[in-house]
């Protein structure tokens, strides 16, 4: 139980800086999940916080505590990893219960808790093999387990779904919400996956090259995306855009149709709008038909618009050939702008 | 050609090889060993096992083996943990520890009679700090201790590099997030040695272990070179049987004591330090 605190955390690796002054709190029992590409500093940053790698500069605290002089055993931490890292050598049993060991916990205490947090994973059965004699899904339920047994204040969690596969992984996802939710630990999960960030988070925290981009509700980072980098990131399709030029109080033309937008003096704006937010119509933007996949839910079709590639999430009773030309209408309030230069949303 | 077939046409070359020249004349050994005035039976063995010499040299190679080969475990395991940590200049150190496995045994016999002898650096060094007179012999029947730990240090200095390089390559198998994670869930440094890298080392262990184990059995060139007499050993009075008494079924008997010997600790070896099915990495 505690809140953590990232205060002003870089970290340099040789001429490379991984992460750019990092300022992060995340609330006692809050479900954060940093999410973004590959090398955008995410894992990182989850690896300061374990005490697995050391920040250049800055401080973390835990509850009340700074931590980031500590070893990662005396920060209260407990971590599940990419490859779960489950001892070979060990029974189930006897790696659910290190970490208790370690701590020199009474034998029955630890029984105890072993077994209530098998049974909570369901791996009640399974107890004295070893992880060579587990499937993947089993070995991951091992690891969570291990984590849970501690009762951490913080849980940290890097990328723990990746080498699942599909139904397994979604399975998990909604398994490890719940046991995560009855725990009341603090929570950081590490993805590239924004799907299993929109399901699992509290709070989203999207990076990009070191920096964190935008830190908010899942809803918020789809709906308002603080840049044009999170826009772009968060949706599958993602935003489209298309260039803006002022038509003078607050009016923007868009592919020669005007739309009514901040009232800024900037020379352009980028026009973003969802897939899923524009509707067929008797006006709205002009585009022709490129191409039709049919989903099955849906239809997704990508127009050229003024030149520029558009995609939209149609209703699949439609029937659209190629090189027809229709009218887009976006729908009213989800219309987003971004800065070309600064790319950051205006708004 | 018949792809059932390919594997068998390969290994067949190394196969008539080995038979030849490893099985055959095995075989001859054991039969000359086996083979007696009526027949074949145990006599070259009772022979053998009689002679006054034989207790005081399986005593002698068994206390050696029980004196270096935990010594060299033990270091080889801390100088293997150190290189793995080495981050820079890990090859160079590799390289020159290993320096010794490249001279022949009797050469580092020498090299450290060239130390112990009564003309050697030892004496030379210990007469010029003035802590003795005039050089004394110290390897002779009166300074039996003297000559052991001699032999000792020269088989030491000699062999660790073997059981080095093989945990080096084994500690390299072990994957960096079993470290990470439990430090994470509270090992010390020590305790994740003890925890971790000793079991997850188990074959590796194993290896270097049989490996050494059945040389210290065959040592014989750096203790004629240091002991001579002084401290027989299985391997010494097998060459003598052979060479100064002629006696070629005692020397065939007593090279099969000594695989004996060598096969029951290999097999301990390997009982010991067994992983059990599915706790492998």
């Amino acid at each position: 139980m505690a809140q953590i605190q990232i205060k002003n955390v870089a970290k340099t690796f040789g001429a490379y800086q991984a992460l750019h002054s990092i300022d992060l709190t995340i609330a006692d029992q809050e479900f954060m999940v940093l999410l973004g590409a590959s090398g955008c500093g995410k894992t990182t940053l989850l690896r300061i916080i374990a005490g697995l790698e050391s920040a250049t500069t800055g401080e973390v605290w835990i509850g009340e505590r700074r931590v980031d002089h500590l070893p990662p055993r005396d920060r209260g931490i407990a971590m599940v990893f990419q490859n779960y890292a489950v001892f070979p050598h060990l029974t189930v049993f006897e790696n659910i219960g290190f970490g208790l060991r370690m701590q020199k916990m009474p034998e029955a205490e630890v029984k105890r808790r072993v077994e209530r947090t098998a049974t909570l994973m369901h791996i009640e059965q399974l107890l004295k093999r070893y992880s060579g004699e587990l499937s993947g899904g089993q070995r991951q339920r091992v690891a969570v387990a291990r984590a849970l047994a501690m009762e951490p204040d913080v849980i940290l969690m890097d990328e723990p779904l990746s080498n699942l596969d599909a139904l397994l992984r979604l399975e998990m996802r909604a398994e490890l919400k719940g046991v995560l939710a009855e725990s009341k630990t603090t929570a950081i999960y590490v993805t590239h996956d924004q799907v299993e960030a929109m399901s699992l988070a509290d709070r989203i925290s999207v990076m990009h090259q070191g920096h964190i981009v935008q830190s908010a509700s899942p809803i918020e980072v789809y709906r308002n995306p603080a840049a044009r980098f999170v826009a772009s990131f968060i949706g599958n399709p993602p935003m489209n855009f298309l260039p803006a030029t002022p038509a003078g109080g607050g009016t923007w033309t868009v592919a020669g149709e005007h739309f009514q937008g901040p009232k800024t003096d900037a020379a352009g704006l980028d026009f973003a709008i969802r897939p899923e937010d524009v509707t067929p119509s008797e006006t709205g933007l002009p585009a022709t038909v490129r191409l039709v996949e049919p989903l099955g839910a849906h239809l997704l079709v990508t127009f050229a618009v003024d030149g520029h590639p558009f995609r939209a999430v149609l209703d699949s009773e439609r029937v659209i050939q190629p090189g027809e030309r229709m009218r887009l209408a976006p729908q009213k309030g989800r219309i987003r702008w971004f800065h070309p230069e600064t790319t950051q949303a205006v708004s | 050609m018949n792809a059932r077939l390919l594997p068998y046409v390969l290994i067949l070359p190394v196969t008539v090889f080995l038979c030849v020249f490893f099985l055959y004349p095995f075989a001859l050994v054991a039969q000359q060993a086996f083979a007696g005035d009526g027949g074949f039976g145990l006599e070259n063995f009772r022979h053998v096992v009689s002679d006054w010499k034989f207790p005081i040299s399986l005593k002698n190679t068994l206390l050696l083996a029980a004196l270096v080969v935990p010594v060299q475990l033990a270091l080889s395991l801390l100088m293997a943990t150190m290189v793995t940590r080495m981050e820079k200049g890990r090859d160079l150190v590799l390289y020159i520890w290993t320096i010794p496995l490249g001279i022949s045994d009797l050469a580092a016999g020498l090299i450290w009679l060239a130390i112990f002898d009564q003309s050697g650096f030892l004496n030379s060094m210990m007469a010029g700090l003035g802590v003795i007179d005039r050089p004394v012999s110290l390897l002779n029947y009166q300074h039996p201790g003297i000559v052991l730990a001699a032999i000792a240090l020269a088989e030491i200095w000699r062999a660790t590099a073997i059981m080095l390089v093989i945990l080096v390559a084994g500690i390299g198998l072990i994957p960096k997030e079993y470290y990470e994670a439990a430090e994470v869930f509270g090992a010390s440094p020590w305790q994740r040695f003890y925890k971790i890298t000793l079991p997850l080392l188990r074959p590796s262990l194993q290896t270097a272990l049989v490996l050494r184990i059945i040389l210290a059995f065959e040592v014989f060139a750096v203790v004629a070179a240091l002991g001579g007499t002084v401290f027989p050993v299985l391997m010494g009075q097998t060459y003598e049987l052979q060479f100064a008494l002629n006696n070629s079924a005692g020397a065939a008997a007593m090279a099969l004591i000594i695989l004996g010997i060598s096969i029951g600790f290999t097999l301990l070896v390997l009982r010991v330090l067994r992983v059990p099915k599915g706790a492998r990495i």
